[in-house]
């Protein structure tokens, strides 16, 4: 009787041994770059054409002053739509990349009690940050976050193990998590099939178009911003955003805390 | 020595199947939170982490209080611990389990749990976390097992285990420190920037700890024949007094910090948990009991006729115990998420499914711990025979 256990014992550690390290050379030699490393995975969901925009230091500028809330919706809806962002109902499973908040709530440590009329009212875009030093990065424990070559912070949405360490490290909340299935509150005829639903208990974000840049398109809330939103390379001084800055003065959300983001506001 | 956890009395095997009941209603709601999703708790977009790591957070310290006894008797050679110390070292694998089960319970996808081991990645807080709990969980389970085994023959320790022993001194300290280094390495969460909260994190484990295990010891002379001693409580309600004590003073000085200052950012935190914040403090209520009840056990444990009397003892504890309870499982992980980045205020509040499944790790904790401590007694009085 212990012997039989014994043996059946072995011999079931050695199968799932033998299991484990075929599953492990498949992923190894596979063309799915996904099973090995971050950032080749990201390489390879968005492949490069000819025609890809590229830079050093991918950045934003928010142009308050031409900004309204019908702007703003447009923004929310082009690029929920294009990345297959669900819509729940409950408040608490909400996925958002980017969405509309006051000034007193986007800059908390700038209250002011004698705001600017205008800036009261006024409707500015959220989104992520893409921190030059990102505090989400750091705290991945699969590096299923991580950070491009072009300072894009990205997403592997299948190595993440959903334990949102992430959401309480990002200091801006721009993390969604998918509480429930995302899949059954995305609409067939809204479905875009370019680009991948998640599945629910992975995190998500804003991703700056990283699958638009690669085939030479501008990310979908620019392009419908009407000027508003100024998208290029900040590690280009000949760029037009580095124009931009360099003319206006401009705010960055939580500077004091040295996460260097990548998203300016004009105001 | 397994097979001692498996010869009981009626009332053993009733309070096993017990725990087993329990744990699988608790399954049950597992099921269902793997079927639909996180979306079963009461955790959303702003309060992403709740009920489940806030048990983690604080069974980390329970674990880590196993070192009040190693200490004493091991660095200091205070004997009478040698009569319970096996008894703390196997709270401290019980707790840890819960930890790691409170972790799965945590994970929006269990299945890729391994994928922190595959990708190995030491920037992040829970990789180190991982490595010390899975540790010391190894370190009390060679080290319990094999005293009392020697025990059991009559022979002293085998030598290499010494080495260990003083290793789980450091480690049950680590244990704690890279906990609180998960919450408090982090920008822009105001509450939980604080150096002091490793220190506070290992104050507060060494009253509710102790507290726990005095509890037990006084358990475990009342249903078995085995009595841990009552030097070795009366000891042990020293230690609680004084982790208690040590507890509150950094309380009080992170109060100060915050008050003083006015810096909102941290400010806010404490306001919504003791005052609400906007109309909303669904917690204020609960962490002023968690106050009257951790200052009513230190009152009691520091009068020492009131500290003699054990059934003023049992009172203490328990109060210390809840108290403390409240204070790191409900108050500390929900008041950092509260207000949010934005500075808006969305509560939270564990959902009942959430809490079933809690109950349910906490009773396979206690049923791990009910048989290593039947084992335990089943060795001491084999010994006394």
């Amino acid at each position: 009787m212990e012997n039989k256990r014994r043996s059946f014992l072995k011999f079931a550690g050695v199968s799932v041994l033998g299991l484990g390290s075929l599953s492990l050379l498949d992923g190894l030699t596979s063309d799915d770059v996904n099973a090995s490393s971050g950032k080749a995975s990201a390489e390879a969901t968005y492949k490069k054409t000819a025609n890809a925009l590229t830079a050093k230091r991918w950045g934003m500028v928010v142009d308050t002053r031409k900004l309204n809330d019908r702007i703003c919706k447009k923004m929310e809806k082009a690029c929920h739509e294009a990345h297959n962002v669900p819509d729940h109902e409950n408040k608490n499973h909400e996925i958002k990349w980017i969405w509309e908040a006051h000034y007193n709530h986007v800059f908390p440590g700038k209250n002011d009690e004698f705001l600017q009329e205008r800036l009261k009212e006024l409707p500015i875009p959220v989104l992520c940050n893409h921190c030059a030093n990102p505090p989400c990065v750091q705290a991945c424990p699969t590096q299923a976050t991580f950070q491009r070559e072009d300072g894009i912070v990205l997403m592997d949405f299948h190595r993440c193990i959903g334990c949102r360490f992430c959401m309480a490290a990002c200091p801006y909340g721009s993390r969604s998590f998918n509480f429930r299935d995302p899949r059954e509150a995305i609409k067939p005829e809204n479905e875009n099939k370019e680009f991948p639903t998640r599945t629910k208990g992975v995190v998500e974000k804003c991703n700056f178009c990283a699958e638009r840049l690669a085939v030479g398109k501008q990310p979908a809330c620019v392009e419908v911003s009407k000027g508003a939103l100024i998208f290029g390379d900040l590690g280009d001084p000949q760029s037009e955003i580095r124009q931009v800055l360099k003319d206006n003065y401009a705010i960055r959300r939580k500077q004091n805390l040295g996460t260097n983001p990548s998203v300016y506001y004009l105001v | 020595m397994l097979e001692k956890a498996l010869k009981g009395s009626i009332a053993y095997w009733i309070w096993v199947f017990a725990l087993l009941g329990i744990i699988a209603v608790g399954f049950g709601f597992y099921l269902k939170q793997l079927d639909f999703g996180l979306g079963i708790t009461g955790m959303s977009r702003d309060v992403s982490w709740g009920f489940y790591i806030a048990q983690f957070t604080f069974l980390v310290g329970v674990a880590a209080s196993a070192v009040m006894l190693v200490i004493p008797y091991y660095l200091h050679n205070y004997k009478a611990f040698g009569r319970i110390t096996i008894m703390g070292e196997f709270l401290a694998i019980s707790s840890v389990i819960m930890c790691i089960l409170f972790i799965i319970a945590d994970l929006g996808q269990p299945i890729r749990l391994l994928n922190v081991l595959l990708y190995p990645t030491p920037h992040s807080m829970l990789f180190w976390d991982m490595l010390v709990l899975s540790g010391y969980l190894l370190i009390n389970l060679v080290v319990g097992w094999n005293v009392l085994d020697a025990e059991r023959n009559s022979v002293p320790p085998a030598q290499w285990i010494k080495p260990l022993i003083y290793l789980s001194v450091p480690w049950a300290i680590s244990i704690h420190t890279v906990t609180a280094f998960l919450y408090c390495g982090l920008p822009g969460r105001g509450f939980w920037l604080t150096a002091v909260l490793a220190p506070r994190f290992l104050a507060s484990a060494f009253a509710a700890g102790p507290a726990f295990l005095i509890i037990l010891c006084l358990l475990v002379r009342k249903v078995t024949s085995f009595d841990p001693g009552k030097e070795q409580i009366q000891s042990l309600a020293k230690v609680v007094v004084y982790g208690s004590i040590v507890n509150l003073f950094f309380f009080l000085c992170e109060v100060f910090v915050a008050m003083y200052s006015q810096i909102p950012e941290h400010l806010d935190h404490l306001q919504y948990l003791f005052f609400g914040l906007h109309g909303h403090g669904i917690l204020v209520p609960w962490m002023w009991t968690a106050m009257v009840l951790i200052v009513s056990g230190i009152i009691l444990l520091l009068i020492p006729s009131a500290r003699r009397n054990e059934s003023v003892l049992v009172v203490a504890c328990v109060f210390t115990f809840i108290g403390i309870w409240i204070d790191k499982g409900m108050g500390m992980v929900a008041g950092g998420f509260v207000p949010n980045p934005l500075h808006e205020v969305n509560e939270y509040f564990p959902t009942f499914a959430e809490v079933m499944i809690g109950v349910a790790v906490y009773a396979t904790g206690f049923l791990v711990l009910t048989m290593l401590y039947k084992v335990f007694i089943g060795v001491k009085e084999e010994l006394a025979e």
